[in-house]
Protein backbone atom coordinates (compact mmCIF):
# COMPACT_ATOMS: atom_id res chain seq x y z
CA UNK A 1 0.00 0.00 0.00
CA UNK A 2 1.37 3.75 -0.80
CA UNK A 3 -0.52 4.88 2.06
CA UNK A 4 0.62 3.47 5.43
CA UNK A 5 -3.26 4.75 7.07
CA UNK A 6 -4.15 2.02 4.29
CA UNK A 7 -2.13 -0.70 6.13
CA UNK A 8 -2.43 0.66 9.89
CA UNK A 9 -4.47 3.35 10.58
CA UNK A 10 -7.29 1.45 11.24
CA UNK A 11 -9.48 1.61 14.57
CA UNK A 12 -9.03 -0.66 17.11
CA UNK A 13 -12.06 -2.62 16.49
CA UNK A 14 -10.96 -3.56 13.13
CA UNK A 15 -7.48 -4.25 13.72
CA UNK A 16 -8.86 -6.55 16.51
CA UNK A 17 -11.27 -7.96 13.71
CA UNK A 18 -8.19 -8.45 10.98
CA UNK A 19 -6.09 -10.48 13.21
CA UNK A 20 -9.03 -13.10 13.74
CA UNK A 21 -8.91 -12.91 10.27
CA UNK A 22 -5.27 -13.42 9.79
CA UNK A 23 -5.38 -16.41 12.07
CA UNK A 24 -8.45 -18.08 10.69
CA UNK A 25 -7.77 -17.98 7.38
CA UNK A 26 -3.62 -17.68 7.69
CA UNK A 27 -3.50 -15.37 4.54
CA UNK A 28 -3.01 -11.87 5.08
CA UNK A 29 -5.41 -9.02 4.35
CA UNK A 30 -6.64 -8.21 1.21
CA UNK A 31 -6.67 -5.00 0.11
CA UNK A 32 -9.85 -4.20 -0.75
CA UNK A 33 -10.87 -4.90 2.70
CA UNK A 34 -8.41 -2.93 4.15
CA UNK A 35 -9.65 -0.01 1.94
CA UNK A 36 -12.80 -0.79 2.70
CA UNK A 37 -12.65 -0.58 6.64
CA UNK A 38 -10.17 2.75 6.54
CA UNK A 39 -12.89 5.37 7.67
CA UNK A 40 -15.68 3.16 6.47
CA UNK A 41 -18.39 6.31 7.31
CA UNK A 42 -16.28 8.14 4.22
CA UNK A 43 -16.41 5.45 1.29
CA UNK A 44 -15.93 1.49 2.25
CA UNK A 45 -19.44 1.62 4.00
CA UNK A 46 -21.41 3.06 0.61
CA UNK A 47 -18.84 1.10 -1.68
CA UNK A 48 -19.63 -2.07 0.09
CA UNK A 49 -23.55 -1.70 -0.18
CA UNK A 50 -23.15 -0.75 -3.98
CA UNK A 51 -20.83 -3.41 -4.69
CA UNK A 52 -22.78 -5.91 -3.39
CA UNK A 53 -26.33 -4.94 -4.84
CA UNK A 54 -24.31 -4.66 -8.06
CA UNK A 55 -22.68 -8.50 -7.96
CA UNK A 56 -25.68 -10.39 -5.92
CA UNK A 57 -28.41 -8.01 -5.84
CA UNK A 58 -31.20 -8.96 -8.42
CA UNK A 59 -30.52 -9.48 -11.77
CA UNK A 60 -31.30 -11.33 -15.16
CA UNK A 61 -27.46 -12.26 -15.21
CA UNK A 62 -26.23 -14.79 -12.93
CA UNK A 63 -23.25 -13.87 -9.98
CA UNK A 64 -21.03 -16.04 -12.55
CA UNK A 65 -21.93 -13.37 -15.48
CA UNK A 66 -21.33 -10.50 -13.18
CA UNK A 67 -18.17 -11.46 -11.46
CA UNK A 68 -16.82 -12.79 -15.51
CA UNK A 69 -17.91 -8.93 -16.26
CA UNK A 70 -15.61 -7.95 -13.06
CA UNK A 71 -12.98 -9.86 -14.14
CA UNK A 72 -12.70 -8.52 -18.01
CA UNK A 73 -13.70 -4.92 -17.31
CA UNK A 74 -10.45 -5.33 -14.76
CA UNK A 75 -8.82 -6.57 -17.78
CA UNK A 76 -9.24 -3.75 -19.88
CA UNK A 77 -8.27 -1.38 -17.12
CA UNK A 78 -4.91 -3.85 -16.52
CA UNK A 79 -5.51 -4.20 -12.97
CA UNK A 80 -3.49 -6.99 -12.10
CA UNK A 81 -5.23 -7.40 -8.69
CA UNK A 82 -8.92 -7.39 -9.61
CA UNK A 83 -7.61 -9.25 -12.75
CA UNK A 84 -6.65 -12.17 -10.62
CA UNK A 85 -9.06 -12.34 -7.75
CA UNK A 86 -12.18 -11.62 -9.91
CA UNK A 87 -11.19 -14.35 -12.46
CA UNK A 88 -10.92 -16.56 -9.28
CA UNK A 89 -14.45 -15.93 -8.31
CA UNK A 90 -16.31 -16.14 -11.70
CA UNK A 91 -14.54 -19.56 -12.25
CA UNK A 92 -15.92 -20.79 -8.98
CA UNK A 93 -19.46 -19.43 -9.50
CA UNK A 94 -19.53 -20.90 -13.01
CA UNK A 95 -17.64 -24.11 -11.73
CA UNK A 96 -16.22 -23.53 -15.15
CA UNK A 97 -12.54 -22.26 -15.47
CA UNK A 98 -12.08 -22.83 -18.83
CA UNK A 99 -15.06 -20.32 -19.87
CA UNK A 100 -13.70 -17.09 -17.89
CA UNK A 101 -9.59 -17.84 -19.63
CA UNK A 102 -11.51 -17.79 -23.16
CA UNK A 103 -13.21 -14.93 -22.73
CA UNK A 104 -10.30 -12.88 -21.30
CA UNK A 105 -8.11 -14.56 -23.75
CA UNK A 106 -10.37 -13.81 -27.13
CA UNK A 107 -14.09 -12.61 -26.14
CA UNK A 108 -15.10 -12.89 -29.83
CA UNK A 109 -13.91 -16.76 -30.32
CA UNK A 110 -15.55 -17.58 -26.48
CA UNK A 111 -18.10 -20.31 -26.85
CA UNK A 112 -20.66 -18.13 -24.50
CA UNK A 113 -24.40 -16.90 -25.71
CA UNK A 114 -24.24 -13.66 -27.85
CA UNK A 115 -26.43 -11.30 -25.01
CA UNK A 116 -23.35 -11.85 -22.69
CA UNK A 117 -20.97 -11.34 -25.48
CA UNK A 118 -22.62 -7.83 -27.48
CA UNK A 119 -22.86 -7.08 -23.08
CA UNK A 120 -19.14 -7.44 -22.74
CA UNK A 121 -18.26 -5.62 -26.05
CA UNK A 122 -20.28 -2.99 -24.85
CA UNK A 123 -18.00 -2.46 -22.24
CA UNK A 124 -15.34 -2.31 -23.99
CA UNK A 125 -15.76 0.16 -26.13
CA UNK A 126 -16.48 2.32 -22.81
CA UNK A 127 -13.96 1.46 -21.31
CA UNK A 128 -11.85 2.19 -24.28
CA UNK A 129 -13.23 5.16 -25.64
CA UNK A 130 -14.77 6.48 -22.78
CA UNK A 131 -18.30 6.48 -25.27
CA UNK A 132 -20.99 4.33 -26.14
CA UNK A 133 -23.63 5.71 -28.55
CA UNK A 134 -27.25 5.39 -28.93
CA UNK A 135 -26.46 2.90 -32.01
CA UNK A 136 -24.21 0.61 -29.55
CA UNK A 137 -27.39 0.45 -27.20
CA UNK A 138 -29.68 -0.05 -29.84
CA UNK A 139 -27.61 -3.09 -31.39
CA UNK A 140 -27.39 -4.58 -27.87
CA UNK A 141 -31.38 -4.42 -27.01
CA UNK A 142 -31.62 -6.03 -30.82
CA UNK A 143 -29.27 -9.28 -29.83
CA UNK A 144 -31.78 -9.84 -26.87
CA UNK A 145 -30.00 -8.18 -24.04
CA UNK A 146 -33.20 -6.52 -21.70
CA UNK A 147 -32.58 -2.81 -20.88
CA UNK A 148 -32.84 -3.84 -17.22
CA UNK A 149 -29.51 -6.32 -18.16
CA UNK A 150 -27.57 -3.33 -19.34
CA UNK A 151 -28.12 -1.17 -16.53
CA UNK A 152 -27.15 -3.99 -14.67
CA UNK A 153 -24.06 -4.83 -16.78
CA UNK A 154 -23.29 -0.92 -16.23
CA UNK A 155 -23.25 -1.01 -12.59
CA UNK A 156 -20.77 -3.82 -12.18
CA UNK A 157 -18.54 -1.87 -15.10
CA UNK A 158 -19.38 1.43 -12.42
CA UNK A 159 -18.08 -1.04 -9.40
CA UNK A 160 -14.97 -2.00 -10.78
CA UNK A 161 -13.80 1.27 -12.63
CA UNK A 162 -13.71 2.84 -9.48
CA UNK A 163 -12.21 -0.37 -7.62
CA UNK A 164 -9.24 -0.86 -10.48
CA UNK A 165 -8.43 2.54 -10.34
CA UNK A 166 -8.06 2.97 -6.61
CA UNK A 167 -6.10 -0.62 -6.59
CA UNK A 168 -3.69 0.67 -8.63
CA UNK A 169 -3.65 4.11 -6.89
CA UNK A 170 -3.30 2.46 -3.64
CA UNK A 171 -1.25 -0.40 -4.76
CA UNK A 172 -3.03 -3.29 -3.08
CA UNK A 173 -0.21 -6.33 -2.36
CA UNK A 174 -0.58 -9.26 -5.08
CA UNK A 175 -0.98 -12.17 -3.03
CA UNK A 176 0.17 -15.71 -3.78
CA UNK A 177 -2.72 -17.93 -5.61
CA UNK A 178 -3.58 -19.39 -2.11
CA UNK A 179 -4.97 -16.17 -1.27
CA UNK A 180 -6.82 -15.52 -4.09
CA UNK A 181 -8.23 -18.91 -3.91
CA UNK A 182 -9.96 -18.23 -0.06
CA UNK A 183 -11.30 -14.72 -1.82
CA UNK A 184 -12.90 -15.76 -4.15
CA UNK A 185 -14.40 -18.68 -1.75
CA UNK A 186 -15.06 -16.01 0.70
CA UNK A 187 -16.82 -13.98 -1.96
CA UNK A 188 -18.89 -16.76 -3.44
CA UNK A 189 -20.22 -17.57 -0.43
CA UNK A 190 -21.19 -14.53 1.45
CA UNK A 191 -21.05 -11.55 -1.01
CA UNK A 192 -19.40 -7.82 -0.77
CA UNK A 193 -21.18 -6.68 2.60
CA UNK B 1 -31.84 -1.13 -10.30
CA UNK B 2 -33.53 1.54 -8.30
CA UNK B 3 -31.23 -0.13 -5.21
CA UNK B 4 -28.11 0.57 -7.19
CA UNK B 5 -29.10 4.21 -8.08
CA UNK B 6 -29.89 5.49 -4.69
CA UNK B 7 -26.71 3.54 -3.48
CA UNK B 8 -24.61 5.64 -6.13
CA UNK B 9 -25.84 8.89 -5.26
CA UNK B 10 -25.43 8.01 -1.42
CA UNK B 11 -21.89 7.12 -2.17
CA UNK B 12 -21.56 10.69 -4.59
CA UNK B 13 -22.98 12.55 -1.97
CA UNK B 14 -21.12 11.41 0.91
CA UNK B 15 -17.45 11.84 -0.77
CA UNK B 16 -18.06 15.50 -2.15
CA UNK B 17 -20.25 17.02 0.05
CA UNK B 18 -19.83 15.30 3.86
CA UNK B 19 -17.57 15.90 6.39
CA UNK B 20 -13.46 15.13 5.30
CA UNK B 21 -10.59 16.33 5.52
CA UNK B 22 -9.69 17.46 2.14
CA UNK B 23 -11.29 20.79 1.32
CA UNK B 24 -14.61 19.88 -0.08
CA UNK B 25 -13.73 22.20 -3.42
CA UNK B 26 -10.74 19.68 -4.06
CA UNK B 27 -12.93 16.59 -3.55
CA UNK B 28 -15.46 18.41 -6.44
CA UNK B 29 -12.19 19.19 -8.52
CA UNK B 30 -10.76 15.62 -8.32
CA UNK B 31 -14.02 14.02 -8.81
CA UNK B 32 -14.81 16.11 -12.11
CA UNK B 33 -11.46 16.13 -13.22
CA UNK B 34 -10.91 19.78 -13.34
CA UNK B 35 -7.66 22.06 -12.81
CA UNK B 36 -5.87 21.01 -9.76
CA UNK B 37 -2.77 22.07 -8.72
CA UNK B 38 0.53 20.45 -9.07
CA UNK B 39 1.52 17.69 -8.10
CA UNK B 40 -1.49 16.30 -7.04
CA UNK B 41 -3.04 17.09 -11.07
CA UNK B 42 -0.35 14.91 -11.98
CA UNK B 43 -1.56 12.00 -9.99
CA UNK B 44 -5.47 12.18 -10.68
CA UNK B 45 -4.41 12.56 -14.74
CA UNK B 46 -2.82 9.21 -14.40
CA UNK B 47 -5.78 8.16 -12.49
CA UNK B 48 -8.12 9.31 -15.02
CA UNK B 49 -6.30 7.41 -17.63
CA UNK B 50 -3.50 4.86 -16.68
CA UNK B 51 -4.17 3.91 -13.49
CA UNK B 52 -1.81 1.01 -13.19
CA UNK B 53 1.31 3.65 -14.87
CA UNK B 54 0.90 5.31 -11.08
CA UNK B 55 4.30 5.11 -9.65
CA UNK B 56 5.43 5.19 -5.44
CA UNK B 57 7.24 8.60 -7.01
CA UNK B 58 3.49 10.02 -8.15
CA UNK B 59 1.91 9.84 -4.22
CA UNK B 60 5.38 10.29 -2.75
CA UNK B 61 5.58 13.72 -4.79
CA UNK B 62 1.72 14.79 -3.37
CA UNK B 63 2.87 14.01 0.44
CA UNK B 64 5.70 15.94 -0.21
CA UNK B 65 3.85 18.97 -1.39
CA UNK B 66 2.22 19.21 2.12
CA UNK B 67 -1.31 17.05 1.64
CA UNK B 68 -1.92 13.92 4.69
CA UNK B 69 -2.32 11.26 3.83
CA UNK B 70 -5.52 11.00 4.68
CA UNK B 71 -6.59 14.34 2.42
CA UNK B 72 -4.70 11.72 -0.40
CA UNK B 73 -7.35 9.02 0.41
CA UNK B 74 -10.02 11.15 0.12
CA UNK B 75 -9.21 13.00 -3.02
CA UNK B 76 -7.71 9.59 -5.13
CA UNK B 77 -11.19 8.43 -3.87
CA UNK B 78 -13.18 11.06 -5.09
CA UNK B 79 -11.56 10.98 -8.48
CA UNK B 80 -11.65 7.88 -8.90
CA UNK B 81 -15.36 7.66 -8.11
CA UNK B 82 -15.95 10.37 -10.66
CA UNK B 83 -14.59 8.86 -13.66
CA UNK B 84 -16.35 5.70 -13.09
CA UNK B 85 -19.72 7.85 -12.93
CA UNK B 86 -18.56 10.02 -15.80
CA UNK B 87 -18.71 6.73 -17.75
CA UNK B 88 -21.93 5.45 -16.28
CA UNK B 89 -23.59 8.59 -16.92
CA UNK B 90 -22.69 8.40 -20.62
CA UNK B 91 -23.65 5.09 -21.03
CA UNK B 92 -27.10 5.46 -19.34
CA UNK B 93 -28.10 8.32 -21.44
CA UNK B 94 -27.34 6.32 -24.16
CA UNK B 95 -29.19 3.64 -23.33
CA UNK B 96 -32.16 6.26 -22.01
CA UNK B 97 -31.86 7.79 -25.88
CA UNK B 98 -32.62 4.04 -27.41
CA UNK B 99 -35.28 2.97 -25.66
CA UNK B 100 -37.07 6.22 -25.93
CA UNK B 101 -38.27 5.27 -29.54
Amino acid sequence: MRLAILDSGHRLGTKILFALIRAGSRQPIPGPLKLMMYRPAFFGAHMKELTHEAMRGPSAWSVGDRELMAAFVSKLNECKYCVKAHTGVAARAYEDEARVAAVLADLDAAPIEEPLRATLRMLRALSREETVGVDDMRALLAAGVSRSQIEDALAVAFAFDTTNRLADAFEFDVPGPKAFEAGAKYLVARGYR
Amino acid sequence: MADIRKAREALIARILEGDGQAPRAQRRAAFDNAPLSEPLASLIRKLTRQAHEITDGDVAAVRASGLSEDQIFEVVVCAAVGHAARQNDLALAALESATKE
